[in-house]
């Protein structure tokens, strides 16, 4: 018998992993929720059937999501992660000292539960951690200049994390900065067409709430195409010229895939998502 | 009878298993001769898009899967009978009123009533009557007819023969529907109500009383909003005083003899579900509501108003499943909202008037929208609110009728620039759309404040219609 976890990336790609068992599968209310364990990539998450993060590849997704921010803000202490209730994003931030506080709006407490349960490699434990089991959208617009960085690290834009690729989520999250925040999100694939076209829909709602927004890339395997977006945007701090090379690299942070040279030249993008972004900037 | 059972969708999966082979219309031969537009509109909706033939029953004259079909819906909504409708609930409005009064007979109505009712007085020659009503302070919407100013109409008017309430508007102001159907039935007049924004009302708890149930005559019940069927779907509910076979000719009067299988299996299922669910769906529905209403109010602003606005009088009662939303505070009008949120945040809401907009909430929201929709208005107010601005007053001004609606309608007339028009008697319609609240109606006198307010309402961006002149720049009057 051959068992395989297999995702359409588009309706004529499908992308496929053999797994071994399946370790769980709870429906939760917004989704379900299941994990199963793989010869190639460990142990993966799948949300209503999508992959959200495998063991063997997570690393780069979630340094990619955290590191690039706290090297270009000066002093940030106050982080917001939207999302992200496997955890991958807060064990990456629990590295930094001057962090004071981390705050996690998760919709979905069951996501945090199981991951806890089935995925020890990405979770965390932090004093400075709080979890507030509501909806991100909801929870920054009740906040106002609160936070140095806000980390949106939703599910894509066709399931429950739609609300979080609005124009009002980024005009929210804008507010709940503080005046040299910075924005970071997912920012889904620029190949494929569906997924293209998320990208721009994406970019154009952030370029329209904040003075700075770029993008930078990240190779992630197990996503579709395996070429992965995230956006950066800021009221004041611009991603290159503000990265401070030296004082991050004196932290003394130990990652797998981000440095301080990645980090520049994740900002130098392909021709084609150059000219996809430009369309609506 | 079993709720359970949807006689009319039944008989078309008869219909599509037996394998009948068409020829008899719909010409696209259930989607063969079209293919662009099956394969826009769905293989299954084109097999399902049949003409009335024996065991699918026709609406004309229905005795068999019809017939059952409206018996249920009835049995539904607590009526003697109902009546599927598939010319939108305009034709039940219209229907109704053409059963209760003729040529030169008087019909009392409250002013703030749809065009349908007004265009149903251009047809058939009846005289309004208006119940004078006040509007909410600060809103800028009328309320609803209280029984005292009913009484005060009925004892002007005791020659009347019928008496139309809204029950509720569209903002969910409704009236003491079982007062004002006890008094005006003792006087020997028919009760109708227009119930376009009511249909919940027969199947929630803790909600306004429906019509029917409160002892209405007739009413026009909006299946395709609350309800959710299909778009121009509609029933009308006739109680124990109303002589169904005379009804069915007035509705066969204007009504098409190809009555729509789509529209009316919609009808149907959608019934059925109501029956059966209806109960845990508004109760969702309210819970919806009353948390956006609660956030929006937190947002600052905003007032989104609900049962406090209660007085026992001209709002007898408020439909807490409408979200109504008064902008006045955020210096912004409505309508300019209404737009903003389109424009900028892709979120479509019902309408937007001068000073308030309105938030469909259904059977078919959910968190996640509520979210985007109460997110959206936090950042509006954020980005474009300006210092409360003195937004033109709205007071409700009783119309000067010098004419009835057909007479003017019919009349010789001449086309006058909006500015000329005061003093003279309008020939036509001019109203917002949406709501569809006629601004000014044939035979009413056209008054400077009348042009003020059409003017203002241009200039905000509210889409008015009615009047031949499609920009509203010009009014026909009567010469």
């Amino acid at each position: 018998m051959e068992l395989w976890f297999s995702e359409f990336h588009t309706p004529h790609v499908k992308f496929s992993i053999r797994v071994d068992r399946q370790l769980c599968c709870v429906k939760s209310k917004y989704q379900r929720i299941e994990v199963f364990e793989s010869p190639e990539f460990g142990r993966f998450l799948t949300l209503d059937g999508y992959m959200m993060l495998t063991e063997r590849d997570e690393f780069i997704y979630h340094e990619m999501i955290t590191h690039v921010s706290m090297a270009v803000h000066p002093h940030a202490e106050n982080i917001l992660v939207i999302g992200a209730g496997d955890g991958g994003a807060m064990r990456e931030l629990s590295k930094y000292k001057q962090i004071k506080k981390i705050d996690v709006a998760e919709i979905d407490s069951e996501v945090v539960r199981v991951c806890k349960e089935f995925l020890p490699h990405t979770s965390v434990e932090d004093e400075r951690l709080t979890f507030f089991f509501e909806d991100g959208l909801k929870f920054v617009r009740n906040k106002n200049d609160e936070y140095d960085i806000i980390i949106v690290d939703s599910t894509d834009p066709f399931g429950p994390g739609e609300g979080l690729f609005s124009k009002e989520f980024y005009g929210n999250c804008f507010k709940a900065l503080k005046s040299d925040g910075i924005l970071i999100n997912q920012h889904e694939s620029p190949f494929y067409e569906k997924d293209a076209e998320a990208v721009k829909r994406t970019h154009k709602r952030i370029v329209q709430s904040f003075d700075i927004s770029r993008c930078y890339q990240a190779h992630i395997p197990t996503y579709p195409s395996g070429h992965w977006l995230f956006g950066f945007a800021a009221k004041t701090l611009h991603p290159v010229r503000d990265l401070n090379a030296d004082r991050w690299n004196a932290l003394g942070i130990e990652t797998r895939y981000y440095n301080t040279n990645l980090h520049k030249g994740a900002f130098c993008l392909p021709v084609y998502v150059e000219e996809l972004l430009r369309d609506v900037e | 009878m079993n709720q359970q059972k949807t006689p009319i969708r039944e008989a078309l999966a008869q219909l599509e298993h037996n394998r009948i082979v068409p020829f008899d219309v719909p010409g696209h031969k259930r989607g063969k001769g079209s293919s662009n537009l099956r394969e826009f509109l769905g293989k299954k909706t084109l097999s399902i898009d049949v003409n009335s033939m024996k065991p699918l029953d026709n609406l004309c004259h229905p005795v068999s899967v019809i017939k059952e079909a409206e018996q249920l819906a009835a049995e539904a909504f607590g009526a003697a009978h109902a009546f599927l409708m598939v010319g939108g609930t305009t034709s039940a409005v219209q229907a109704m009123i053409f059963y209760s009064v003729k040529r030169g007979e008087k019909i009392i109505l409250p002013r703030n009533v749809h065009r349908s009712v007004l265009t149903a007085l251009v047809l058939c020659g009846a005289v309004p009557v208006y119940i004078a009503c006040k509007s909410c302070d600060k809103l800028g919407i009328e309320q609803g007819s209280s029984l005292e100013e009913v009484k005060k109409a009925i004892s002007q008017n005791p020659d009347a023969k019928a008496i139309l309430i809204n029950n509720p508007t569209y903002y969910g102001i409704c009236s003491d529907v079982a007062g004002i159907a006890e008094y005006a039935r003792k006087r020997g007049m028919t009760v109708l109500a227009d119930e376009a924004h009511g249909t919940h009302l027969y199947f929630a708890e803790g909600l306004p009383r429906p019509a029917i149930g409160a002892g209405a005559d007739i009413a026009a019940v909006s299946m395709h909003k609350s309800g959710g069927s299909l778009t121009q779907s509609s029933f009308l509910l006739c109680g124990k005083n109303i002589n169904a076979n005379y009804m069915r000719k007035i509705i066969n009067l204007t009504q098409t003899t190809s009555g729509s299988y789509l529209l009316l299996s919609s009808l149907d299922i959608s019934r059925s579900n109501l029956a059966i669910n209806g109960k845990r769906i508004f109760s969702d529905v309210l819970s919806l509501t009353e948390y956006a209403r609660k956030e929006i109010n937190g947002l600052g602003g905003y007032y989104a108003f609900s049962h406090e606005l209660v007085d026992g009088e001209g709002v007898y009662d408020f439909d807490r499943t409408k979200l109504a939303i008064n902008t006045l505070g955020t210096g912004l009008a409505g309508i300019e909202i209404y737009d903003i949120l389109r424009d900028e945040y892709e979120i479509q809401i019902e309408f937007g008037d001068i000073a308030n907009i309105l938030a469909y909430i259904s059977i078919g929201d959910n968190n996640k929208n509520i979210e985007m929709l109460i997110g959206a208005l936090s950042e509006v107010k954020r980005r474009f609110a300006r210092p409360e601005m003195d937004i033109m007053k709205y007071e409700y001004i009783a119309p000067i009728i010098r004419a009835t609606p057909q007479e003017a309608f019919y009349h010789a007339q001449k086309k006058l620039p909006l500015r000329e028009c005061a003093g003279r008697i309008s020939a036509e319609f001019v109203m917002c759309y949406p709501p569809g609240i006629p601004i000014i109606a044939p035979g009413e006198e056209i008054t400077s404040e009348i042009i003020e307010y059409i003017s203002y309402a241009k200039e905000k961006g509210c889409l008015l219609t009615g009047a031949e002149d499609m920009r509203t720049d010009y009014i026909n009057v009567l010469e």
